[in-house]
C-alpha cells in the first residue's frame, strides 16, 4: 500500500538554531490509520506536526535534510495551501482559531478562500455541520459555545475541505474529562466511517486511549524512540524513560508487582486479560493500609450560602457552603462553565456576591478591597503571561511590596526569602523571557508570596504541561504546603492531580455544589462524576474487574504507595 | 461591559439590506453633507438621516456614550472656529451684521453664527448615518462590502477581525486588571489619577503580550485554512443584491444629485440668505 505520510532519513533545523530539532526520522503512515503521537515538551513532536501541516517550513523556516512526502507528493511543490487541502489541523487553542463571527461563517472560511461559490458553500457547510452535529449552532458566536462544541466547530472547519488527514494538536488540553472522552469518540468515528487518517498529539495517554489506536509513536530528544502498538508500548519501559505518564491502571498493576506482558493486551483496562495479575492486585490491596488523613487545623476560610447572579438575572452560583481549614491542599473541580472561576473571583473580591458571605479567620471579608484580600488570599492565574509585567525576576517579585510603599531593606530581605523558597534565587537577575514555563509559574507564585498570603488559589496550575513539568510544579506546591504551611486551593480538570495531591475536592455542577469529599470518593461515585462531567478513574474499572468492592480504599492505598516510592 | 455601537440584528428592512447598500448610503450621504453648505438641503438631509436611524430601531442607549462624546467634540470645534476665525462668516457671505461686540477682535455676527450652524448641522446629518450603518451591519458582511466596493479583502478582513477580537481583549483586560489589583495595583477610583496612569503599564504590557500570542495563533490558523491563497475570495455572508437594495442605492444617488444640483445652482456651494 502507498503511504500517506512518509519521512526518510529526515532531519530539520530551525533557521535560528544550530542543532537539529528533529533528526534521523523514518516514519511511514498509511491511509486510514489512527496514530497517537506522544512525547515530553520540547521533544520535537510539535515540529513534526508542523511539518505535516506545512507551518514548517513555510511559516517557520529552516533547513531540511532527507526526504518526505505528504499524500504521496513533495510538500515543496504543494506549499502550505496545497497541504491544507490534504491535512486538516485542529489546534489546541480552539478559541484562538476562530475567525468567523458565527459558527457557519467559521466553518465556511476555507471554502471562501478557495473561491467556492455561495450556493455550493451553503450545501457543503450544512452537510459538514450535520456530520459533527452542530447544525443548530450555525448562527451562534463560536466564543459563546462550550469547550466540546468549540472543538466540533474547529473540526467542521477543516473537514469541510475534504481532507485526507486530520491532525489534532493536544485536543484534550482544555476540556473537562467527560467532554474529552466524547472528543476521542468523535475522532474515532471520523476515522472509522470516513476513513480519514487521524494523528493525535497528546500526552494524556490514558484519556487518548479511550478508543483504540493503531500505533503509538514516542518522540523524545528529537527523534522517534519507539513506534509500537499500544499493547507493546504499555508493556515496555519506553514511556517511563521518556518521562511520560502511563495510564493509572498500568501504574497500579506495576505497584502490585505485576510484570505486564504484551499478550495480556494492556491497551484497554476493560478488555485486558487480568487472570495472571488478579492475585497480585488482591494481595497488594490486603497488604497495604488505608491511612485516613484527618483534618485538624483551624478554620481559615468559610463560605456560607454564597450566591452570584448577573444583572440580567441569570444565576451562576447558588447555595455554596464549605469551610477550608489551615494547611489544607484541596481542589475545585467540575465541567467547563460550572462556576469554578466565578467562585474564585468571589473569594478574591473581583466580583461581589448577590447573597451570602465569606469569612476569613472568622472575619467577614466583604469590607476588604481586592488589594486587602490579596494580602490574605493570593490568586495565581492559569497563564503566567497574564501576570508578568516587569522584564526581570527580582523586579517582578518586588512589585507588590514596592506599591505598598514598603522600605527597601524589608523588600530586599523579603524577596530574598521568597526567591529562595521558590528556588529562583540564582535567577533573580535573569530576564523573565529567558525562563521556562515552570519557572515563570514559580515567578508568579513568588510575586504573590511576598505579600504573605496564608491561602493560595491557583487556576489550572498544570494545564497543558507534560508529566515532568507537572511533577515539578506540583511538588513545589506540595512543599509550600507542607514546609511553609500555606493553604492551597486548586481549580483543575486534571483528575490525576486531584487524586494525587489533594485531600479534599469540591465538585461544582451547573452552579451548585454536588460534593465535598475526598477525591477517591468523588471519582468512584458514578452519580457525581456524571453530573460534574468528571470521569471515573481506571482504578475503579480495575477494582470492579478483579472483584475489589472498596475501590476508594484501593485508590487511596495506591496513591500512598506512589507517594512513598517517588 | 456594555456593548456600544455593535451590530445588533433587530430584523428591520434596513438590517435586511446588503452591507454594500448601507455602505453606499453612508458614504454618499457623508460626502454630500461635507460638500454642501446649503442649509435648506442639509435640513432635509438631517430629517432623512434621523428617520433612517429611527426606522432601524436602534435604541438611543446603544449610542448614547459615543453621541455625548461627539457633542463635546463638536462644541469644542465650534468654539475653536470662533476663536481662530471670528470673521470667517462675514468673509464668506460678504456682509457683516453685528449682533454683539465682545472685544475689538471678537465680534459676533449673524454671518458667523449662520456659518457655524451649517457646520453643526453637517455633523447632525453624518452622525445618525454612521450609527445606523454600524448597528445594522454585521461585521463580516462589512468586510464583504468593503471588498465589493474595491478594497482588498485582506485589509477588509483584518478590520472585521479586529472587531471580532474586541470582546476577547476586553476579557483579557479584566482578568489582568483583577490579578494586578490583588497584588496591590489599584486601578479603581480609590487611587489617584497619577497613580492610575503610572500603573497602567502593569496592565498594558501583559495585555500586549497576550494579544500578540493571539495574533500568532490566529494568523497560523488562517493560513492553514488557505487565507491569502487567491487574489479574490468568496463570502459566505455575502448576499446578492435584491430589488430593494437597487432601489435604495438609486434613490441615494438621485438624492445626492438633487442635493448637489440645488447646492450649486447659485454657482457656489454656499447658500447666502444675506443678499
Amino acid at each position: 500500500m502507498d503511504t500517506i505520510i512518509s519521512f526518510k532519513d529526515f532531519s530539520f533545523t530551525y533557521r535560528s538554531q544550530k542543532s537539529p530539532t528533529l533528526h534521523d526520522i523514518n516514519l511511514d503512515i498509511f491511509p486510514g490509520e489512527k496514530v497517537l503521537i506522544v512525547g515530553p515538551s520540547g521533544s520535537g513532536k510539535s515540529t513534526l506536526a508542523h511539518l505535516i501541516n506545512g507551518l514548517v517550513p513555510f511559516a517557520y523556516e529552516g533547513k531540511i535534510e532527507g526526504s518526505y512526502t505528504i499524500g504521496g507528493k513533495n510538500p515543496r511543490d504543494l506549499g502550505i495551501f496545497g497541504l491544507s487541502n490534504i491535512v486538516g489541523t485542529v489546534l489546541q487553542d480552539t478559541d484562538g482559531q476562530f475567525v468567523g463571527l458565527t459558527v457557519g461563517e467559521d466553518v465556511a472560511f476555507s471554502l471562501e478562500n478557495n473561491l467556492v461559490p455561495l450556493d455550493d458553500m451553503n450545501i457543503k457547510v450544512d452537510k459538514v455541520c450535520k456530520d459533527v452535529d452542530i447544525t443548530e449552532l450555525k448562527g451562534h458566536a463560536p466564543t459563546a459555545l462550550s469547550g466540546g462544541q468549540k472543538q466540533r466547530v474547529s473540526m467542521a472547519g477543516v473537514l469541510v475541505s475534504d481532507v485526507d488527514i486530520l491532525l489534532f494538536d493536544e485536543p484534550l488540553a482544555n476540556l473537562d474529562p467527560a467532554t474529552g472522552k466524547r472528543t476521542i469518540a468523535l475522532i474515532d468515528s471520523l476515522n472509522k466511517e470516513k476513513k480519514i487518517t487521524c494523528l493525535i498529539i497528546e500526552h494524556r495517554i490514558e484519556d487518548a486511549l479511550y478508543k483504540d489506536v493503531d500505533r503509538i509513536i514516542l518522540i523524545d530528544e528529537g527523534t522517534i524512540k519507539a513506534d509500537l502498538t499500544p499493547d507493546e508500548m504499555l508493556s515496555s519501559d519506553y514511556l517511563i524513560n521518556a518521562g511520560i505518564r502511563e495510564p493509572l491502571y498500568i501504574s497500579a498493576l506495576k505497584a502490585a508487582g505485576c510484570e505486564i506482558t504484551t499478550e495480556s493486551k494492556p491497551a484497554n483496562v476493560d478488555t485486558m486479560d487480568l487472570s495472571e495479575y488478579e492475585d497480585n492486585i488482591k494481595s497488594f490491596y490486603q497488604s497495604t493500609h488505608d491511612k485516613k488523613s484527618s483534618i485538624s487545623g483551624n478554620e481559615i476560610l468559610k463560605v456560607s450560602n454564597l450566591e452570584f447572579s448577573y444583572d440580567s438575572g441569570k444565576t451562576v452560583l447558588s447555595d455554596i457552603n464549605f469551610t477550608v481549614y489551615e494547611k489544607e491542599m484541596m481542589s475545585i473541580v467540575g465541567k467547563n462553565g460550572a462556576g469554578k472561576s466565578t467562585l474564585s473571583s468571589l473569594i478574591c473580591g473581583f466580583i461581589n456576591p448577590s447573597n451570602g458571605s465569606i469569612h476569613y479567620r472568622g472575619e467577614d471579608i466583604s469590607k476588604y478591597s481586592i488589594k486587602e484580600r490579596g494580602e490574605r488570599i493570593g490568586f495565581v492565574m492559569q497563564n503566567p503571561n497574564h501576570m508578568i509585567s516587569k522584564p526581570f525576576v527580582l523586579e517582578e517579585v518586588a512589585l507588590g511590596l514596592k506599591i505598598r510603599g514598603v522600605d527597601e531593606a524589608t523588600i530586599k530581605s523579603k524577596c530574598e526569602e521568597v526567591l529562595k523558597i521558590c528556588e529562583l534565587w540564582p535567577y533573580r537577575n535573569w530576564p523573565i523571557n529567558a525562563l521556562s514555563y515552570g519557572m515563570k509559574k514559580r515567578v508568579t507564585i513568588a510575586s504573590i508570596l511576598t505579600m504573605n498570603p496564608e491561602v493560595l488559589i491557583l487556576d489550572e496550575p498544570t494545564a497543558g504541561q507534560d508529566y515532568r513539568r507537572y511533577t515539578e510544579i506540583m511538588e513545589f506546591l506540595k512543599k509550600l504546603n507542607l514546609e511553609h504551611g500555606i493553604t492551597i486551593i486548586m481549580i483543575t480538570h486534571d483528575m490525576h492531580l486531584m487524586l494525587e495531591y489533594t485531600d479534599r475536592a469540591l465538585v461544582l455542577a451547573d452552579g451548585k455544589m454536588v460534593a465535598d469529599a475526598t477525591p477517591a470518593e468523588v471519582l468512584t461515585n458514578s452519580e457525581i462524576t456524571e453530573k460534574a462531567y468528571l470521569k471515573m478513574t481506571s482504578l475503579s474499572n480495575l477494582c470492579t474487574r478483579v472483584g475489589i468492592s472498596d475501590s476508594i480504599g484501593f485508590s487511596n492505598r495506591f496513591i500512598q504507595y506512589e507517594e512513598e516510592n517517588k | 461591559m456594555k456593548k456600544m455601537l455593535s451590530y445588533n440584528d433587530k430584523g428591520t428592512w434596513i438590517h435586511s439590506l446588503c452591507g454594500v447598500t448601507k455602505l453606499v448610503y453612508f458614504l454618499l450621504w457623508t460626502i454630500t453633507a461635507m460638500i454642501c453648505y446649503d442649509i435648506r438641503v442639509l435640513a432635509v438631509m438631517v430629517v432623512v438621516s434621523i428617520l433612517a436611524f429611527i426606522v432601524s430601531k436602534t435604541s438611543f442607549d446603544e449610542v448614547k456614550g459615543v453621541f455625548v462624546f461627539i457633542l463635546v467634540f463638536l462644541t469644542i470645534n465650534l468654539l475653536a472656529i470662533f476663536l481662530f476665525a471670528p470673521e470667517h462668516g462675514s468673509e464668506l457671505y460678504g456682509t457683516k451684521h453685528v449682533l454683539l461686540t465682545l472685544t475689538n477682535k471678537y465680534v459676533v455676527t449673524k454671518e458667523q453664527l449662520f456659518y457655524e450652524a451649517n457646520v453643526f448641522i453637517k455633523y447632525i446629518v453624518i452622525v445618525p448615518a454612521v450609527f445606523t450603518f454600524m448597528t445594522t451591519t454585521n461585521p463580516s458582511e462589512f468586510a464583504a462590502s468593503l471588498n465589493r466596493v474595491g478594497i482588498g479583502y485582506k485589509g477588509g478582513y483584518s478590520l472585521a477581525l479586529a472587531l471580532r477580537y474586541i470582546p476577547d481583549v476586553q476579557a483579557d483586560f479584566t482578568k489582568i486588571r483583577n490579578s494586578q489589583a490583588a497584588r496591590g495595583i489599584e486601578m479603581s477610583k480609590k487611587a489617584s489619577i497619577m497613580d492610575r496612569i503610572k500603573h497602567t503599564a502593569a496592565i498594558i504590557f501583559p495585555l500586549i503580550f497576550t494579544s500578540m500570542d493571539r495574533i500568532d495563533v490566529v494568523s497560523n490558523a488562517m493560513e492553514l485554512r488557505c487565507f491569502g491563497k487567491h487574489k479574490k475570495r468568496t463570502w459566505y455572508m455575502g448576499r446578492p443584491l435584491k430589488p430593494l437594495d437597487i432601489t435604495v442605492m438609486v434613490l441615494t444617488v438621485a438624492a445626492m444629485c438633487i442635493a448637489l444640483f440645488i447646492t450649486f445652482s447659485n454657482g457656489s456651494r454656499f447658500y447666502n440668505p444675506f443678499i
